[in-house]
C-alpha cells in the first residue's frame, strides 16, 4: 500500500507538535508495510528520509497544470487572498510562530502559472495564501504522481484543501487527520469562520476522518456534524528512540510541582495557580515553576503577586530544546490542567522522565494514561489534594513514577499506525 | 538680602542584576550584571561625571568661591566608583577640597527603608554618612531621601539622626498656591528646615532641553538666567539627576556650554546669588510649615510613590524584601547584608512600573528589562535564592 501524504512541517525544522506526529506515523507506517509519499511546503532537504520520500511543494512548477486542475482551481474560488488574515493551528504554535517571524522577517511571494511558489511553510500573517497555494501545488503532485499511490491522507485543517484537490482530481480515497480542531483554539465567540469551513469541506469530504482522541472524535461529530461511521480515533503515540537521559543538578531541596507549556486560556494556567495557593498553604517544602510563554502570562504573574505567593512560584519564560528535558529532570510533579486538550504529548514526556503527572479530564491524553492522576480543570480543590498526596507520599510517589514510565513507553506509534493502516484498508 | 540659587546634583548608579534564572535558585548566589554595570558607569564616567566634575571646578574656581552647589552620591555609585572609575572618586574629592560643595546624606542604597523599616533606615543613613566622611572628608548635615520621598513621619526621622535640613519635591498637590521658592518647616518637626525643588525650572534643564519640540528651545543661559530672577521667592532650587549633564541630555544638545556660562553670567549679573542647603538652611527665614500625611516623591507626574510601589508586582516585591528585615536582624553575615542592601535599590521596583502612559516612557528608558513582568520575574527569581541563604543562615545561628 502507497499512500501520498500532505503535511505541513516535518523534522527537524519545526515549529509545533505536528511535525513530530507526522515523522511518527510514517516512521510506523513503513514499519508496518506502507510506504509514504510526504509532501511539504518548504522542505529544507535535512529531513529524515529513511522511512518517506519527501516531496517539497516549492519545488513543483505549476506550468504543467492540467485543465481538470485548473478547473478545479476554479471551482475553489472561495480560496481568495486576505494577506490581514492570521489564522493558525492552534494558539502555541501560533505563538512561537510569531516569534519565530519577528526575528525573520516576514516575505511575500506572489505565484503565476509556469511559476514554482516558494511556501514559507510556516505560519504567518500570509497562512491563508500558503495554504490555498498549496491546494494548487497539492493538486499538481497528486496528478504527476497519480499511478504511485493508492490513497491520500491530510493532516490538519491547513493540507485539506490539498488533500480535496487531489482526491478530486485523481479520483483516490481521502483519509484526513484531526489533530486539533478550531473549538481547541479559542472560545466559540472567536472561532475564525474562514478555517472553520476549511475543516468541515476536509472532514465531509474525507472518506474516513482518523481523530487523535475519542475527545476530538466528539468534538468532529457534535460540532462538525460528521458521519460518526466515518471518524475512528487513533490515539498519538510518542517516540523517545534516541532520548538520552539528562541528569541535572538541582538548587533548590523543595519538591518541584511543574506546568510546561504556553500560557493560554486552553491550557488552563489559572487552574494551576490556584492549585499552588492551596497547596502553599498546607506545605511549605514545594515550589511551582510555570514554564513557557503565551497571552495570558501577564496575568498569570499578577495572579501570583496578588495571592503573595512569587517566593514559592517561579516563571522560567519560554523554554527551548534542552531546555525543556533540564526543566522535566528538575521537576517531581507534573500537571496539565488543560481546559481542552485534542491529545497532549506533554505529560508523556514527564513520565518518561520518571516525573509522576496530573492531568485534566479534558484531554485525549487522559484516554490512554492509565497511572497518571486524572481531575476536572475546573476542580481546583482535586488538583491541589493530588500535588500534596504526590510531594508528601513517597509511595504514591514512587509507584505513580515507576507504572507511568513503564506505561509511556508502551505507546509505540508501530502500534497506533497498525490501527491507521487498518482505516486505510477500510477506504480503499 | 540676595535671592538665591541652590543647585543640587543626584548622582546615582544602580546595581544592576544578571539574568538569573529559576535554574539558578540555590545553585549560584551572584546575583549582579558586572558587565553592563561596569560598561554602564564607565560610559556615563566618560560622557557625565569627569567632564562635568571638570567643569564644575573650573567654574568655582574662576568664580572665587561665588559658585557653590550640593551632591549626594548613593552608596551603590560609591561603590562602582571605587570598582570601575577611581578616578571619578578623586574629582568628587577635588570638588569636596574646595569647600565651596555640599555633600548631602541619603540611604547607603538608594532605598524605600524611609517606608518599610526605621531601624534599616537608620542604619543606612549611618552606613552613608560614614562612606562619605571617608571617602571624601566631610561630614554631611543635610538630608536628601531617595527620589525626595518624604512625609511627616520621615521628617521626624530625619530629625532625630541629626539633620537640621532636608530636601523634597515642591509636589503642586501638597505645595497648592503655595511657592516652592521659599523655605519651609516640618510641620511634624518644627526644627527640621525643608527645601523644595522647583519642579518647572529644574525640568527645563534635566527634560526639556535638547527638545527641539519644546516652544522655548533652544535654551541659553541668558534666556535661563532671566528666568531665575523673575521668580518671586528668597530661593530657587534646582534639583535634578546629575546625569543630566551629557548622559540624558547630550553633549551635542549644548548642555555644557550651558552649564558653563550660567555661573560667571549669574554672578556677573549680580541680582542672584549661588547657595547650598545648608548655608540657605541658615540664612533664609522660613516662611510656613508644611504637613505631608502621605509620602511624596519627585517621580512622574503624580509625585508619589507609584512608581516603586504603584502594583501588585511591586507590592509584592516589596513586602516579600522587607518581609526578611527581622530574620536578617539576628544573623551576623556581611555578604548576606551587602545584598540585602543591594536588592533594596529603589531602581529594582522601578523596573516593575506598568504606568505605559505619560510616564511610561521615561521608565523604558532607564530599564535593562523589555517589560515590568519579566523585571518582576527575574528580581523574584534573585530573592528566592536569598531567602533560601537567609534561613539556612537563620537555623546556622
Amino acid at each position: 500500500m502507497k499512500v501520498l501524504m500532505f503535511g505541513w512541517e516535518f523534522p527537524p525544522h519545526i515549529a509545533g507538535g505536528l511535525g513530530t506526529a507526522c515523522e511518527g506515523i510514517v516512521n510506523g507506517l513503513a514499519h508496518n508495510g506502507v510506504e509514504t509519499l510526504f509532501v511539504m511546503p518548504k522542505a529544507s532537504g535535512d529531513e529524515d528520509q529513511s522511512c518517506t520520500t519527501i516531496i517539497n511543494a516549492s519545488d513543483i512548477e505549476v506550468r504543467d497544470v492540467s485543465s481538470t486542475v485548473e478547473e478545479f482551481i476554479n471551482r475553489v474560488k472561495f480560496l481568495y487572498v486576505d494577506s490581514n488574515l492570521v489564522p493558525y493551528v492552534d494558539p502555541d504554535e501560533y505563538f512561537t510562530a510569531i516569534e519565530r517571524l519577528k526575528a525573520e522577517g516576514l516575505s511575500r511571494t506572489e505565484i503565476g502559472f509556469g511559476q514554482k511558489f516558494s511556501f514559507s511553510g510556516k505560519y504567518g500573517a500570509n497562512l491563508m495564501e500558503e495554504v490555498s497555494r498549496y491546494a494548487q501545488v497539492g493538486g499538481t503532485i497528486a496528478m504527476q504522481y497519480k499511478d504511485s499511490f493508492d490513497l491520500i491522507h491530510a493532516h490538519d485543517w491547513l493540507t485539506y484543501l490539498a488533500g480535496i484537490a487531489a482526491k478530486e482530481l485523481t479520483g483516490k480515497p481521502l483519509v484526513v487527520h484531526v489533530h486539533a480542531t478550531s473549538y481547541d483554539r479559542g472560545d466559540e465567540k472567536h472561532i475564525d469562520s474562514r478555517v472553520l469551513d476549511i475543516e468541515k469541506r476536509g472532514m465531509l469530504a474525507a472518506d474516513k476522518v482518523v481523530t487523535v482522541s475519542d475527545l476530538t472524535r466528539n468534538i468532529v461529530i457534535n460540532k462538525y456534524g460528521i458521519d460518526p461511521a466515518k471518524v475512528v480515533t487513533v490515539h498519538n503515540a510518542v517516540d523517545f528512540s534516541g532520548r538520552e537521559d539528562i541528569s541535572i543538578e538541582r538548587g533548590v531541596k523543595d519538591k518541584v510541582v511543574t506546568f510546561l507549556g504556553r500560557i493560554t486560556f486552553q491550557k488552563g494556567p489559572e487552574y494551576f495557580i490556584e492549585a499552588a495557593a492551596k497547596v502553599l498553604k498546607r506545605t511549605s517544602n514545594v515550589r511551582f515553576v510555570m514554564a513557557g510563554s503565551g497571552d495570558m502570562m501577564n496575568r498569570c504573574i499578577r495572579q501570583v503577586a496578588r495571592l503573595g505567593i512569587s517566593d514559592r512560584f517561579h516563571f522560567t519564560g519560554f523554554l527551548r530544546g534542552r531546555q525543556v528535558q533540564e526543566m522535566f529532570a528538575l521537576s517531581d510533579v507534573y500537571i496539565m490542567p488543560s481546559v481542552s486538550e485534542p491529545f497532549g504529548i506533554s505529560p508523556l514526556e514527564a513520565m518518561r522522565t520518571g516525573v509522576p503527572s496530573i492531568i485534566s479530564h479534558q484531554s485525549g491524553a487522559a484516554e490512554v494514561l492509565k497511572y497518571a492522576l486524572k481531575v476536572d480543570f475546573w476542580d481546583v480543590d482535586a488538583l491541589a489534594d493530588d500535588i500534596y498526596a504526590l510531594v508528601t507520599y513517597p509511595a504514591l510517589t514512587a509507584f505513580a513514577s515507576k507504572q507511568g514510565y513503564d506505561e509511556v513507553n508502551r505507546l509505540k506509534w508501530n502500534g497506533a499506525t497498525a490501527k491507521l493502516k487498518k482505516v486505510y484498508e477500510s477506504a480503499l | 538680602m540676595k535671592k538665591s540659587v541652590c543647585l543640587y546634583f543626584q548622582v546615582h548608579q544602580p546595581t544592576r542584576l544578571r539574568q538569573y534564572r529559576f535554574f539558578d535558585i540555590g545553585k549560584d548566589s551572584h546575583y549582579y550584571d558586572d558587565f553592563s554595570n561596569r560598561t554602564i558607569l564607565k560610559r556615563v564616567a566618560q560622557k557625565c561625571y569627569l567632564p562635568m566634575n571638570q567643569l564644575l571646578l573650573e567654574a568655582i574656581k574662576k568664580s572665587k568661591g561665588k559658585f557653590k552647589l550640593a551632591f549626594s552620591i548613593s552608596g551603590s555609585a560609591f561603590e562602582q566608583f571605587d570598582r570601575y572609575a577611581p578616578e571619578v572618586l578623586d574629582s568628587f574629592r577635588a570638588l569636596a577640597e574646595t569647600g565651596k560643595v555640599e555633600f548631602l546624606c541619603e540611604t547607603y542604597y538608594h532605598s524605600l527603608a524611609s517606608l518599610a523599616s526605621p531601624a534599616e533606615f537608620a542604619h543606612q543613613v549611618e552606613k552613608h554618612r560614614n562612606t562619605v566622611r571617608e571617602a571624601l572628608g566631610v561630614e554631611p548635615v543635610a538630608f536628601r531621601n531617595t527620589e525626595l520621598i518624604y512625609s511627616d513621619a520621615i521628617a521626624r526621622q530625619v530629625y532625630e539622626l541629626g539633620f537640621k535640613t532636608m530636601l523634597t519635591e515642591g509636589a503642586r498637590h501638597i505645595m497648592g498656591w503655595k511657592s516652592p521658592d521659599y523655605v519651609y518647616t516640618a510641620e511634624s518637626q518644627p526644627k527640621l528646615k525643608l527645601l523644595l525643588r522647583n519642579y518647572r525650572l529644574s525640568d527645563d534643564l534635566a527634560f526639556r532641553f535638547q527638545d527641539s519640540g519644546w516652544s522655548e528651545w533652544p535654551l541659553t543661559a541668558e534666556k535661563f538666567l532671566g528666568w531665575l530672577k523673575e521668580s518671586e521667592g528668597d530661593i530657587i532650587n534646582l534639583f535634578m539627576d546629575y546625569e543630566t549633564f551629557g548622559e540624558h541630555q547630550g553633549v551635542e544638545s549644548g548642555i555644557f556650554d550651558f552649564m558653563r556660562a550660567l555661573p560667571a553670567m549669574l554672578i556677573s549679573d549680580g541680582s542672584l546669588e549661588f547657595t547650598t542647603p545648608s548655608q540657605a538652611a541658615r540664612g533664609i527665614k522660613p516662611v510656613a510649615s508644611l504637613g505631608v500625611h502621605d509620602p511624596i516623591s519627585w517621580a512622574d507626574e503624580e509625585r508619589d510613590l507609584s512608581a516603586w510601589l504603584g502594583n501588585e508586582l511591586q507590592q509584592e516585591a516589596y513586602s516579600k524584601l522587607y518581609g526578611l528585615t527581622e530574620k536578617l536582624g539576628i544573623i551576623d553575615d556581611p555578604q548576606l547584608w551587602s545584598d540585602f542592601g543591594h536588592l533594596q535599590e529603589s531602581d529594582h521596583l522601578y523596573y516593575m512600573c506598568t504606568k505605559f502612559f505619560s510616564d511610561g516612557e521615561i521608565h523604558k528608558r532607564f530599564s535593562p528589562y523589555d517589560t515590568p513582568y519579566e523585571a518582576f520575574i527575574n528580581y523574584m527569581n534573585v530573592l528566592s535564592d536569598f531567602i533560601i541563604r537567609t534561613n539556612y543562615a537563620e537555623q546556622q545561628n
